[in-house]
């Protein structure tokens, strides 16, 4: 906006030149080259370089989760455990639409970057929340995504931001103005396909996964050219006739096994592999019709990142029945010299896999489980029998919403802690049999919460990766579907279903401050910089709040 | 993907459909059998296996529905939701992926294939039952019917109408067993419930009631004479919440089966109003 100003003045001045002689015009002309020059280069773009080092520009946050190694965790500490209670709101923008609102916004450089509810994308000023963009694109009058209409957010590279729709497009906006730059059809929305997720932009590739597991869609991932939109490249998750994996799959179940991919992976440039985790097999609670392990479903993949070849997988739950997603931010984190992904998975356990090589090192239920009581031997916590849905239905924990979903967890390096939101929650899981039918709900099956059961229980959970034990805890009054950020000011951050932002002390998890936001959290927080200040922010029922020191 | 159980997350602005004035599917054996896994999916956890009502959606198999009268009424019910109750409108309560109106008339010729003509024999008295809800049986000191009775619990005009017999003698005998749902948020995933509060102030002053609402900071609490208590729970002395509700379980020994089945017949017939 500063910018805009600046050069309507420069023009009223060019105006004035031209009234005056030849060489003063000439003069003017040379200086307002001068000027317009200093402009351009006053902003610098978002390099793939800058994405490598995210962590050097703590007042940025450059990718969904903050950088690739999905910590979610800032360096910034100018809000920290001693004035925590002395946050205040420094500002609210509402975006007018309805619906959960999902996104992570990015902020550069004092811009920040973000997307809401059916197909919107928008520029606010991070220090005042005044917008300077907004983009919609249309959704599709015979759209029906299955959770929501709902979108995490943008990825940033160059002068481009990124972002899927709901109708199965990867469209390219400029940063400065939100104007269309390029537009690439990836699937067919009427077939179930959708985009929600924030896509991960790596070196000039936009990666992103598909929606669908609902409607039987075919898995994939896929690479973009940043500058054109080109697919560099396409990993589908169901793998096809004569490929590894293949043979997981009863007859021509692969076709509808979903296996969606709907939530933002990681990057490891170590190695130049991509860590994207699946979502569950088609039908999602009816194992009857796809007999096998159905791979690569509920499995984190370690991609090249380059060419989107499989270099390993590990399988969270084999040939899943209760909607256990494995889509959960893997974080990358070195301890002890290994170099280790952790996972909290919706199946109720916590996963510390080797992440040179794919092999499980431990497995620890972090909350209410009764689907398995033995291991194999990798260490793999194994379903027992009585897991599976049956035509009465018989109760299972944790339910089809699992011990953690979507929510972006947190690793704080200060405090080796690792902080999920959970959720204690068992479900009647019943079948349904359904064929597939083209843009149809396949799921085979219903579940129900038991009417005898305890009353949901929802928490904030500190964990040890070292032991997978829960150090902390916070019970919430109700589950959340809040994401987790920590910062190095000795706080954890995160939302609760009652429209509460609260700031906790990252030992404790005593609640340090708290503000009633009027609206539900379904996003994960982040935190930013401008001017010296340090912002932390959320999207909760239909704005995006910004707070900050008096 | 994540499918959001129970109710209601989103308020969403309802796709207005185009319906037709007539079912196509009418009577069609093979869509009420496609209709009643669709209800499996998207409908029963409210109205129950069978379209018999469950704990929190009314019994759809009775002839003469509240809110629709045709065929064409409920798809626009089922499309878009009743405002100011838990339906929501389709597609909108994380439950499902939402239904296509081919679906929904599967659904429509479902329930029709349910429903029990003759109108349901009631062998109770509304006329005695209403004395006791007004009188010895002492529900309208915490209930209200159409305006008259007590705050403290759930207003009980619609509930005939809404659920099944079983469930409210089952509220009446076992009213801990399953707690009425109280206010419902359009962004929240649960709605609150007529849990028990008993909170100790600073100054000693021991309040008991229901919570109208609650969050991890404050809770609204209604105590027995109808006032309304705004608690900041770090001020408290001690703040305890409970499952075992404020209503007192009615034994057959305080209301005779025959008593509580002319209560259950006189909330029948406000409710079919």
């Amino acid at each position: 906006m500063r910018t805009r100003g600046c050069t309507a003045m420069i023009f009223r001045t060019l105006n004035l030149s031209v009234l005056g002689g030849r060489s003063l015009r000439s003069q003017r002309l040379k200086l307002l080259a001068v000027i317009l020059s200093a402009l351009t280069t006053t902003q610098a773009q978002v390099t793939a370089d800058r994405l490598l080092n995210a962590s050097k520009e703590p007042q940025n946050w450059l990718t969904y989760s903050g950088d690739y190694s999905g910590k979610r965790f800032s360096a910034l500490d100018q809000i920290n455990a001693n004035n925590a209670p002395t946050i205040v709101a420094k500002w609210v923008y509402q975006t007018g639409a309805t619906g959960k609102f999902e996104t992570t916004p990015l902020v550069v450089d004092g811009i920040l970057y973000a997307t809401g509810p059916d197909n919107r994308a928008f520029a606010l000023d991070a220090r005042t929340g005044r917008p300077i963009w907004m983009y919609q694109r249309q959704v599709p009058s015979d759209i029906r995504p299955c959770c929501g209409r709902v979108n995490r957010g943008v990825a940033i590279l160059g002068d481009k931001v990124f972002f899927g729709t709901l109708d199965a497009h990867v469209i390219a906006l400029d940063t400065k103005t939100g104007a269309l730059r390029w537009d690439v059809t990836s699937a067919d929305y009427r077939t179930g396909h959708s985009f929600t997720v924030a896509p991960l932009a790596v070196k000039n590739l936009i990666i992103i996964g598909i929606s669908g597991g609902e409607y039987g869609v075919r898995g994939f991932i896929d690479a973009y050219d940043a500058d054109t939109g080109e697919r560099k490249w396409r990993f589908y998750t169901v793998p096809g006739p004569g490929e590894p994996g293949h043979d997981t799959w009863e007859g021509d179940s692969w076709k509808v096994g979903g296996a969606p991919a709907w939530n933002t992976g990681t990057y490891d440039p170590a190695t130049n592999q991509i860590f994207w985790p699946t979502g569950n097999p088609a039908p999602s609670n009816r194992g009857a019709g796809r007999a096998g392990d159905n791979l690569y479903s509920n499995s984190l993949l370690a991609l090249n990142a380059d060419t989107g070849k499989l270099n390993w997988y590990f399988q969270f739950t084999k040939h899943d029945e209760h909607d256990w997603d494995a889509t959960q931010v893997p974080i990358l984190i070195d301890a002890n010299g290994k170099k280790l992904i952790v996972q909290a998975d919706r199946n109720g356990y916590f996963y510390v896999i080797d992440r040179t090589n794919g092999k499980l090192i431990s497995a620890t239920p972090y909350g209410k489980t009764t689907w398995s009581d033995s291991k194999d031997s990798d260490g793999r916590p194994v379903a027992n029998k009585n897991a599976e849905p049956t035509l009465n239905g018989h109760t299972v924990c944790p339910g089809a919403l699992g011990t953690t979903n979507y929510m972006p967890p947190t690793y704080n390096p200060q405090t080796g802690l690792f902080y999920v939101t959970a959720r204690d929650q068992c479900d009647i899981f019943s079948t349904a049999p359904q064929p597939y039918e083209a843009g149809h709900a396949f799921y085979g099956s219903a579940y129900f919460p038991s009417e005898e059961a305890e009353p949901y229980l929802g928490f904030l959970k500190a964990i040890d990766p070292a032991t997978g034990e829960v150090k902390q805890k916070f019970q919430h009054t109700s589950p959340t579907w809040s994401g987790v950020l920590s910062t190095a000011g000795g706080l954890v951050f995160s939302g609760d279903a009652e429209g509460n932002f609260i700031a906790f002390d990252a030992a404790t998890l005593k609640p340090l401050w708290h503000f009633q936001m009027g609206g539900a959290v379904y996003a994960g927080p982040m935190s930013f910089a401008v001017d010296g200040k340090q912002y932390v922010a959320i999207a909760a029922g239909s704005a995006i709040y910004a707070f900050g020191l008096p | 993907m994540s499918r959001q159980s129970w109710v209601v997350a989103v308020v969403f602005l309802a796709a207005t459909s185009l319906a037709q004035d007539q079912n196509p599917l009418a009577n069609d054996p093979k869509a009420a059998k496609a209709g009643e896994y669709e209800f499996r999916i998207n409908c029963a956890l409210c109205h129950g296996l069978g379209a018999r009502g469950g704990g929190r959606g009314p019994d759809l198999t009775r002839a003469q529905k509240k809110h629709t009268h045709n065929d064409a009424e409920m798809f626009q019910v089922i499309s878009n939701g009743i405002p100011g109750t838990a339906m929501p409108a389709n597609g909108t309560n994380g439950q499902g992926v939402g239904m296509t109106d081919t679906e929904i008339w599967q659904i429509i010729t479902y329930i029709r294939s349910q429903e029990v003509k003759a109108s349901a024999k009631t062998s109770g008295d509304p006329a005695h039952g209403k004395q006791l809800f007004f009188g010895d049986g002492n529900c309208s000191m915490c209930h209200m019917v159409e305006g008259k009775g007590g705050r403290l619990g759930p207003d009980l005009t619609g509930v005939g109408g809404s659920r099944t017999r079983e469930a409210i003698i089952d509220s009446i005998r076992n009213p801990s067993r399953r707690l009425a749902w109280g206010l419902t948020e359009s962004t929240k995933e649960f709605p609150q419930e007529f849990e028990t509060v008993t909170a100790v102030t600073q100054d000693g002053k021991q309040i008991k009631g229901v919570a109208l609402n609650e969050d991890s900071f404050t809770v609204q609490v209604m105590d027995s004479g109808e006032h309304i208590y705004l608690l900041e729970k770090d001020k408290l002395k001690s703040f305890q919440k409970s499952r075992e509700s404020m209503m007192p379980k009615y034994d057959p020994d305080v209301l005779s089966d025959k008593e509580v089945d002319d209560i259950v017949s006189f909330l029948a017939s406000v409710g079919a109003k």
